[in-house]
């Protein structure tokens, strides 16, 4: 599906790939792209650099979607549709993570317990998966409340891609593991078989970190009681909408080998999911220079270059053939790096290596002319 | 300064820079560097699916050390792992598989904050006793995690008062603030975020790991056109007149506009390696662009003479 119809037409663009390869300019240009046709548009970003953060208005870490000013992004152009609006949040882990614990507990004493345990406030800022899940969280808080009409959700730097898929699974299955169950559930039978293997397990953890820790990590359990269930029916809600048809992913990579690598592999594990990539968008693609063969170019480069007494003229010219051999090289290798990938869906949108760095909405709205232009 | 002792400066560096900055590329580029200066070499790898390997034309990596070169291993170090070795050397080998089958790390991990990178850090401590290498030199994680990676310890110090944890990350924090021991090289490239995102870095790592730093390497530096080359394709024409060669015009348009842009990312990239030169303190190690996506052993080699030549310029 080309870019312009995925920012005309889908309520939800995740854009997914590793570091590196340019995925919170390109959410936000996509979003930046959808206000101008004239869509109510969020931008949800992870870990944006500071001058982006900036122009997003996105200086203080607010967790709530903020609108900006048109008279910053409206610029007049042929592209300029009446009725949008732009709005950008800055995924905050940790008070989403509390607003979902606030909002699932019985009581605000419960609550309160939870958000004041040790324990919790290290969980919701840095158990593995929290923040793709939080990201995931906040993705359906927004699509619910927020009244827009596009969310763009830019994914979190993580070791693997994936993370964020699984993320809702990963927090239940940790509520589900056996040690964890036994020990928020000190009343049932199990827990008089199991306790000489938990007591053991305590005793070890206790002996590595110290029983503060164990202690603890009872307490929040014993705390979370009775919350599961509304965990696991908002993970859930939030699975619907990651395979509901308006939800699209993109998938963002540059043509380095290792970035495509972990691009197809995500690819694969969509498709596992029978989620389709809905567009593939390329980074810092160099550009091409004329069809020649590079060996052939380069073989004129030595011809010139080892001429027994090579003058000024041959050297330089040898060496406008040698630079002119290593730039093929680079575009050849390249293309070949993204064949496998490109077979696995529709639209590939090569992005030119551009000369300035993308911080400001005049060149996030060059960087979405060239998404949308390009598969038009 | 001569390779060598570059080299033996310190028995740990670490190589760390924010993702797609080539990290991996340049940690295997100091590991063949150093290993042509005589000594034997151990890359640690914390983070999956790593390109190194495939850089020496080796198989993927396991927890064993596996040979790349001669003088080059190689090893993959989980925290779970690390967590299995460290409770076997605390006297709870028993326990130690069923804690890490069952999960429990992520539990435990999450309780205390920054432990998979004390475990990860301590092994690599225990590598650099073992004295089995020369020169430890460790893969870092990615992005933000580098900062963690390396402040951890020292966080945990501060939330854990007694017990073999803190031993543990004491250990850590001693290794890492001793510069005669560990040094960092941070690795970025000369354009404008990764610039200002390394300057950054280098004042957190510094202030709040309290580690030595290394020079700054910059990544995929174009070389500036030779003298006398001008993207012009009628000075291309000229000279082709001049030694007697016939070059059709399209081939002097494209001639000129690959040097045209090799000249303007060459400009674009000596404004950033100037603001990053104002900003920060510390010497810099400049690596060529390799005009290849794949960086096969080559590649490494090249790399390892403009490491050297770096070295040699400190």
């Amino acid at each position: 599906m080309s870019i312009g119809a995925l920012v005309a037409e889908r309520r939800v663009i995740i854009c997914c790939g590793s570091g590196g390869v340019g995925k919170t300019t390109t959410a936000a240009a996509l979003a930046l792209t959808a206000a101008r046709r004239g869509r109510r548009a969020c931008v949800v970003t992870i870990d944006p650099a500071r001058r982006l953060a900036d122009t997003l208005g996105l200086a203080g870490l607010t967790d709530q979607a903020a609108e900006i000013d048109p008279a910053l992004w409206a610029i007049g152009g042929p592209d300029l549709v009446p009725g949008g609006s732009l709005s950008a949040l800055m995924l905050d882990t940790k008070s989403t993570f509390d607003r979902l614990v606030t909002r699932n507990a019985p009581d605000p004493e419960q609550a309160a317990r939870i958000l004041d345990n040790r324990f919790y406030r290290n969980v919701s800022g840095a158990l593995g998966g929290t923040q793709e899940y939080m990201a995931m969280e906040k993705l359906h808080e927004l699509h619910d409340e927020g009244g827009f009409d596009l969310i763009v959700v830019d994914t979190p730097p993580t070791r693997h891609a994936l993370d964020f898929l699984d993320a809702p699974e990963r927090l239940l299955r940790l509520l589900d593991n056996r040690i964890f169950r036994l020990l928020m559930t000190p009343t049932r039978v199990s827990m008089r078989v199991a306790s000489v293997a938990v007591q053991t397990f305590l005793h070890t953890v206790g002996r590595v970190v110290g029983s503060e820790v164990v202690d603890d990590v009872i307490e929040f359990l014993r705390a979370f009681d009775g919350m599961e269930e509304g965990f696991r029916t908002r993970a859930g809600a939030v699975g619907a909408l990651l395979a509901d048809p308006g939800t699209a992913f993109v998938l963002v990579t540059s043509p380095r080998r290792d970035a495509v690598e972990e691009a197809t592999f995500f690819a694969e594990r969509l498709a596992e999911d029978t989620r389709a990539i809905a567009a593939l968008i390329v980074n810092r693609v160099h550009p091409d220079f004329g069809g020649a063969d590079p060996s052939g170019l380069r073989a004129t480069a030595a011809a010139l270059e080892t001429a027994t007494e090579p003058d000024p003229a041959a050297r330089r010219l040898g060496a406008a053939y040698e630079n002119l051999a290593d730039f093929r090289s680079v575009a050849i290798l390249e293309r070949e790096h993204l064949t496998g990938l490109r077979e696995r869906t529709a639209d590939v949108v090569y992005v030119p290596y551009l000369a300035h760095d993308v911080h400001d909405f005049a060149t996030l709205r060059e960087v979405g002319t060239l998404l949308t232009d390009a598969t038009a | 300064m001569e390779v060598a002792d570059f080299c033996s400066s310190s028995r740990v560096m670490i190589v760390a820079g924010k993702g797609g900055v080539g990290k991996t590329t340049v940690t295997a580029a100091l590991a063949v560097t150093a290993a042509r200066a005589g000594l034997r070499v151990l890359v640690v790898e914390v983070e999956g699916k790593s390109g190194l390997p495939a850089m020496f034309g080796a198989p993927p990596l396991g927890y064993e050390e596996l040979d790349l070169t001669a003088s080059v291993r190689a090893r993959f170090l989980t925290p779970d792992a690390a967590l299995v070795d460290y409770l076997e050397n605390h006297g709870m080998r028993r326990i130690s598989r069923r804690l890490a089958a069952s999960g429990a790390l992520d539990v435990v991990a999450t309780a205390v904050p920054g432990m998979k990178d004390i475990l990860v850090l301590g092994k690599v401590k225990g590598l650099e006793a073992g004295r089995t290498a020369d020169l430890v030199i460790v893969d870092a994680p990615a992005a933000g995690h580098a900062i963690t990676f390396l402040t951890s310890a020292r966080g945990l110090l501060d939330a854990v008062r007694v017990g073999p944890i803190r031993t543990q990350a004491q250990d850590v924090v001693d290794l890492l603030s001793d510069p005669t021991r560990c040094q960092v090289l941070l690795v970025t490239l000369p354009e404008e975020t990764p610039v200002s995102e390394v300057v950054e870095t280098a004042f957190a790592v510094e202030d709040r790991a309290g580690v030595a730093l290394g020079p700054i390497v910059v990544n995929q530096c174009f070389a500036p056109l030779p003298a006398g080359v001008t993207a012009d394709p009628d000075a291309i024409r000229a000279d082709a007149a001049a030694c007697g060669r016939f070059v059709p015009d399209r081939e002097a348009r494209d001639l000129a506009d690959a040097l045209a842009f090799r000249a303007e990312r060459h400009r674009l990239q000596r404004a950033q390696v100037d603001r990053l030169a104002e900003r920060l303190p510390l010497p810099r190690i400049e690596l060529p662009f390799v005009f290849t996506p794949d960086v096969t052993r080559p590649q490494l080699d090249l790399l390892a003479d403009a490491l050297t030549a770096g070295i040699g310029a400190l």
